[in-house]
């Protein structure tokens, strides 16, 4: 048994320790908002807030999250209102979509530690989130206007870089 | 619209004109419609459409009204990004002049009542416009009538405004004409043609701003993509793939370790009798976890098929050896001109070879489908983008009709031409019929790697003759690559003039609307290339790899010439008799195309000084095919590291004209993805063929444009109120050349491959003395 909370909600797993967060979250939890892209940690559409770190959950054990806080798109804001969320659909970002709740979940994560993220902290930080669709602009520009929103002051939200 | 299959097909776009006066013919009445199952609106909870209450109006099968006055309208689009369902919504709704807030979408299951259910080439808005225009004024025009006649007043001059209908002094919303019934009218077909259609000038919706009715669902976790498809009892499989695309065999099967993994189910050797996945082998497991653990530890023996050693070198010489024949291959219909007279007479000729690499969808929702039998019907849940094409493929490999076959319809986390290709249906609904239970089918991101249909690697030689005053004889294009349409829908390709079947998508894009006197554009099969995988539709398609070759081939001409690129393609884009353009798509011709190309130029500076090795390139081409032309025009700017042979591209001007422009913030957002896409093909992502499979598996290898990577972005519309055509694919076609012309102009270095690598870069550097 691995218990931790996900959305703030206690959970008890009944899995190998070695299985994959992303399928227990997917399959035992059911909440499919995190998805599957790569299963090597390298697409980012996995990307889920563990302890409200950016985290790859398609090459996290569950043992690693035992006692731990699993935060997935569907609880980064109890009315998906996130002011990253906000500018996601302001900025109308995501086409397919696959990717966009790890491109969101690694934007909020980012925004915690760089509340005024630089172009440079963007490229770093949101690089390892393929989006297939290359919404890369918006994703970019929304990032800023979140930034802003949450008073951190992005420089020049205009989405293109400098 | 003949070189097009789909268009053509009997049964296709033409029926669906036919469906829509069928049911109006039938009359227009209520009706309780049943909403299936799982067929999807974005917008809605879990996808589920949500049931309306009370009497609706279907005057056509493309939308519906409640009494509420809320309009649902049917998409047989696939959306995959592109907010295809808005694009369509918006245009009926305009003509049946709803607001938008009342607008809803279904992306409906497969049904024959639909017709052909296609989405790709760029075409759903194009092709659905007429069609949806006309059933929105159908509408309108019906409930005119019968708000009239609820006010007992004449329905003459009476009009209708946001859902309301005016007439006689008095007024009614259409929410009401439907609570309260009566609404008869039907249409002949003469009469469905000759609805008023509003002049652009009326139009509210069309043009305007607005926001997609999928995205909300996107940012959320909401959204239902076919990954997501759950049924109570379903249990789960990973394939074992054979070493071979075609023609392998299973000879054993060992799953003794594969036993000890807890949740491991079986293995299931599948037995196809449509042959479109022979030599798999099912792991089947209780959870996908397990099937994942057992089938590393289960051991398949096979006898492999044909190009089990092929390689990527291969696969280029051999399509350079079909080059250079002089026979082989198809002539395309309207560019068959005798070149040799003017190939002797030249006083100067220029030839060059370009060649594109093997390139992956690597859309990011992995291949997946579930399949299970349901009240004497397979139910098959997956993202699919023509299930007409594998719904007969499906019944003969199940063995049963057509019509005892659904696809029920999920988001697609990314399409990009891969879901054309509903191969990976198959084996989910053959181990659901041979189990007897749900199977949901996941392939893992090597798998589906492996088991693309990829965008074949291409060769192509284009010959150009010159006499000794700056004027063009003639040109050749001769393309040889793998086809995607002999691959998966042979019936439906054309016949060249000279009699040879050939597939249009792997040739559109040579077939330009320059004016070079004699033209001959011959398209050859890389038979090598069909018979060691299958080719692939991808994003583009054909006019991703001819213009790579013909738009960086225009400007060694003009450097053959000594005359600036841009000034050149102004001078043969004449517009002047096969070029002119000859229906509303093409009107204006050559023309719109010199206009893109003058815009591009000026907004991106064309002429002013730049930093050393920095250059500005430009490309244009008219998208994907001759019928369906959509201006585009790219200028590239890049700076080349001469040290690293690293290539910068530092921004993209982008002018395209696609007549009217329905939803202006997904068609932009299209060109944005289309020229990324563009600009990833060019330098950062393909792949090769070693022993038969592509060489790279996944993202630590395959290294497709990431956000650092991103250019600035410039992106102009030429405001037009003429045919609206596709936003799709076309931007992709121009970046590649344009990067390559960008970097001669900054260094002098000429690449002739894509992906242009640093090596390749630093290798032309050190040969250019």
């Amino acid at each position: 048994m691995t218990q931790f909370t996900i959305n703030g909600r206690a959970v008890s797993i009944d899995a190998d320790e070695d299985t994959p967060l992303l399928w227990v979250i997917r399959d035992d939890i059911g909440l499919t908002g995190t998805k599957f892209g790569c299963g090597v940690g390298m697409c980012g559409a996995c990307t889920v807030h563990v302890g409200g770190r950016a985290t790859r959950s398609c090459i996290t054990p569950i043992s690693a999250v035992e006692g731990a806080e699993v935060t997935t798109i569907e609880g980064l804001d109890p009315a998906g209102q996130h002011p990253v969320q906000k500018a996601w659909l302001d900025l109308q970002t995501p086409q397919c979509g696959y990717c966009q709740s790890g491109q969101i979940m690694q934007a909020a994560a980012m925004l915690k530690d760089f509340p005024a993220p630089t172009d440079q902290d963007i490229d770093a930080t949101m690089s390892g989130n393929l989006c297939r669709c290359m919404t890369y602009v918006r994703i970019r520009a929304a990032i800023k206007q979140a930034a802003e929103a949450m008073g951190g002051n992005a420089p020049s939200a205009t989405g293109a870089k400098s | 619209m003949s070189r097009l299959p789909p268009k053509g097909e009997s049964g296709g776009f033409l029926s669906r004109r036919n469906f829509l006066i069928a049911s109006t013919g039938a009359g227009l009445a209520f009706g309780f419609s049943a909403l299936v199952e799982a067929a999807m609106d974005p917008a809605a909870p879990g996808g589920v459409p949500i049931a309306s209450t009370g009497p609706r109006f279907e005057p056509t099968l493309w939308f519906a009204i409640d009494g509420e006055g809320i309009v649902t309208v049917n998409i047989i689009r696939a959306e995959m990004g592109q907010h295809v369902g808005t694009a369509l919504a918006r245009i009926l709704a305009d003509e049946l002049d709803v607001a938008w807030d009342k607008v809803r979408i279904v992306h409906v299951d497969s049904d024959p009542k639909w017709g052909l259910m296609v989405t790709g080439g760029s075409w759903s808005v194009w092709q659905t416009f007429p069609i949806f225009s006309q059933a929105g004024a159908a509408g309108r025009i019906a409930l005119v009538e019968a708000g009239a006649k609820l006010l007992n007043v004449s329905p003459v001059g009476g009009t209708a405004r946001g859902g309301v209908v005016h007439v006689g002094g008095r007024s009614i919303s259409y929410g009401d004409i439907v609570k309260r019934g009566g609404v008869a009218r039907t249409f002949t077909p003469e009469e469905l043609a000759k609805l008023p259609i509003k002049p652009a000038a009326e139009r509210k919706l069309i043009g305007k701003p607005g926001k997609a009715l999928d995205i909300a669902a996107k940012i959320n976790g909401a959204a239902i993509y076919g990954i997501d498809a759950k049924v109570p009892g379903m249990v789960f499989a990973r394939p074992k793939l054979p070493p071979t695309r075609h023609g392998a065999k299973v000879l054993s099967v060992n799953d003794s370790e594969a036993k000890k993994i807890k949740g491991y189910l079986r293995c299931l050797t599948i037995e196809d009798p449509s042959d479109t996945v022979p030599g798999w082998v099912l792991v089947i497991a209780e959870s996908y976890p397990a099937a994942l653990r057992a089938s590393e530890l289960v051991k398949v023996k096979w006898a492999a098929g044909p190009g089990a050693k092929v390689s990527e070198k291969d696969l280029q010489d051999h399509a350079a050896s079909l080059i250079a024949k002089p026979d082989g291959g198809a002539l395309l219909e309207n560019k068959t001109a005798d070149t040799a007279p003017a190939f002797k007479a030249a006083k100067s000729v220029l030839e060059q070879t370009y060649t594109a690499a093997t390139v992956l969808h690597f859309q990011l929702e992995p291949l997946n489908a579930l399949a299970f039998e349901k009240d004497g019907m397979m139910e098959i849940h997956t993202g699919n983008q023509w299930q007409s094409l594998i719904l007969p493929t499906l019944a003969k490999a199940l063995g049963r009709p057509e019509t005892q076959i659904v696809m029920r319809t999920y988001m697609l986390g990314g399409g990009f031409g891969r879901r054309l290709n509903g191969d990976y249906a198959v084996p989910a609904a053959l181990a659901a019929k041979a189990l007897g239970k749900p199977v949901k089918l996941v392939l893992t991101r090597e798998d589906d790697v492996r088991f693309d249909s990829v965008r074949s690697p291409s060769v192509q030689t284009v010959r150009m003759a010159f006499d000794g005053a700056g004027n063009i004889l003639a040109q050749e294009h001769h393309a040889a690559a793998g086809w995607p349409t002999l691959a998966n829908a042979p019936a439906l390709m054309p016949k060249g003039k000279n009699g040879v079947a050939y597939d249009p998508f792997a040739i559109s894009g040579a077939d330009h609307w320059y004016e070079v006197g004699a033209h001959k554009v011959r398209a050859i099969n890389n038979d090598l290339a069909n018979e060691t995988f299958r080719p692939g539709w991808l994003r583009s398609v054909g006019p991703g790899w001819t213009n790579w070759a013909g738009e960086s081939f225009i400007d060694e001409a003009a450097h053959h010439l000594k005359t600036d690129p841009v000034a050149l393609r102004l001078k043969l884009l004449t517009g002047a008799g096969a070029n002119a353009g000859s229906d509303a798509s093409t009107k204006g011709g050559a023309k719109r195309q010199a206009e893109v190309v003058r815009r591009a130029a000026e907004a991106a500076g064309w002429g002013r000084p730049l930093p050393k090795d920095t250059g500005l390139g430009l490309a244009t081409s008219f998208g994907q095919e001759r019928d369906m032309p959509t201006w585009v025009a790219c200028v590239a700017r890049v700076h080349v590291d001469r040290a690293s042979g690293v290539v910068t591209v530092q921004k993209l001007t982008l002018v395209t004209d696609a007549g009217t422009i329905v939803d202006p913030d997904g068609a932009r957002a299209q060109t944005e993805g289309a020229a990324l896409w563009g600009l990833s093909m060019a330098l950062h992502e393909g792949t090769e063929f070693v022993n038969g499979q592509v060489k790279d598996l996944n993202l630590d290898t395959y290294t497709p444009l990431r956000i650092s990577d991103t250019p600035e972005l410039d992106i102009q519309f030429v405001d037009s109120v003429e045919v609206p055509v596709g936003l799709g694919e076309p931007a992709t076609t121009v970046v590649a050349p344009a990067i390559a012309n960008a970097i001669f102009r900054a260094v002098g270095v000429r690449l002739r491959h894509i992906p242009i690598t640093s090596a390749a870069v630093l290798k032309a550097l050190a040969e250019q003395t």
